[in-house]
């Protein structure tokens, strides 16, 4: 709703003269709603903080009331919460990480299942914001995960050893090492992190601006003609299926975001071989 | 300097439109190898399926770089 007073307001419709009002970048700009100094710092608390918050209480009590009694044999939310734990640590952490994955299982399940709500805000009526569409927080996740993975293969590699390992692949020609290993330094050191965020941010944000089209498109096109209530029609219910399919995608993301995490400290506990 | 062309109007989209070769034909190449993979050798379906959605999701980065840049650089 605020995506349409933003583009173009109420009275814009098909044959009222304005043109469509394409929604951009701005629909992902939040006024605060209120804000507070805290130790001399100015803090604005708006939607998006607000969900963000939400998310992770949801999760936190979630698993607290999925774990408070844990019984051998699980009913209910226990089951759900085991069912979340096994995927996990056995499609995720065994496969990925090998040897030594066990104790990263609660880190990629946090990762996983915040990823997943913050995500899932994306078509939650009301909410309607994938919290991840905000690169300040996918950045921020990636960064955690980079100071996860590097100090880790520092440790228990060495610090020569660390980038020996990443940049001196083995099984490769003497001569291609002057080609291959400022490539490999860059792309692990720098590129990696950008792209984890990246990744996930572009999806939340391109998912949510076709949502938003294709909402805003429904809403033009009502009009005094044959045509544009036809096109309204059909982009009102192509915004019911690409709701379904970003469903699938913020799955999807979570997985692989969780994915990646694990292949790089898999990376970092184990040399290439 | 002259300019000899220039081009104006939403330069954005034919910049992810380029962007977008590249990933199309990877990812095509990366899930019809894979479902192959999986007729193939069905036992190995979930090994197969997320070396599957790690390429994927290593080729799709670039598209997804080629959509957010319009917006960054845009205007």
């Amino acid at each position: 709703m605020s995506a349409v007073l933003a583009a173009g307001g109420l009275d814009c419709h098909l044959l009222s003269g304005c043109g469509f009002p394409a929604p951009g970048a701005e629909i992902f700009v939040f006024q605060d709603i209120f804000t507070f100094t805290l130790f001399q710092l100015e803090f604005g608390i708006s939607k998006v903080h607000i969900l963000l918050f939400l998310g992770v209480a949801i999760i936190v009590g979630f698993f607290m009331y999925a774990f408070r009694r844990p019984k051998l044999v699980p009913r209910g939310a226990q089951n759900v919460g085991e069912l979340g734990y096994l995927f996990i640590r056995d499609g995720i952490a065994k496969e990925t990480i090998g040897h030594g994955g066990e104790k990263f299982v609660p880190f990629l399940f946090s990762f996983f299942f915040l990823v997943w709500i913050l995500n899932f805000f994306g078509i939650v009526p009301g909410a309607q914001l994938p919290v991840t569409s905000i690169f300040a927080i996918p950045v921020a996740f990636a960064v955690i995960v980079y100071l996860v993975w590097v100090p880790l293969g520092i440790y228990k590699q060495g610090f020569f050893g660390f980038f020996k390992n990443m940049m001196f692949p083995p099984g490769v020609p003497k001569a291609m090492y002057i080609l291959l290993a400022p490539i490999e330094f860059i792309s692990n050191i720098f590129v990696r992190p950008f792209t984890h965020a990246v990744r996930l941010f572009a999806n939340m944000f391109a998912g949510h601006l076709l949502l938003a089209t294709f909402s805003i498109a429904a809403f033009y096109l009502i009009s005094a003609s044959v045509i544009g209530i036809l096109g309204s029609v059909a982009s009102f219910g192509l915004a019911v299926a690409l709701t379904g399919f970003e469903a699938f995608i913020q799955a999807l993301q979570a997985y692989i975001f969780t994915l990646l995490a694990a292949v790089y400290i898999g990376s970092a506990l184990h040399a290439e071989h | 300097m002259s300019l000899l062309a220039e081009l104006t109007g939403s330069i954005g989209s034919i910049g992810y439109g380029l962007a977008a070769i590249g990933p199309g034909i990877g990812i095509g190449i990366i899930f019809g190898q894979g479902v192959q993979a999986i007729a193939r050798q069905p036992e190995a379906y979930g090994v197969i399926r997320q070396n599957m959605l790690l390429g994927f999701a290593l080729a799709e980065a670039l598209a997804l770089i080629g959509f957010v840049v319009p917006f960054v650089f845009g205007t």
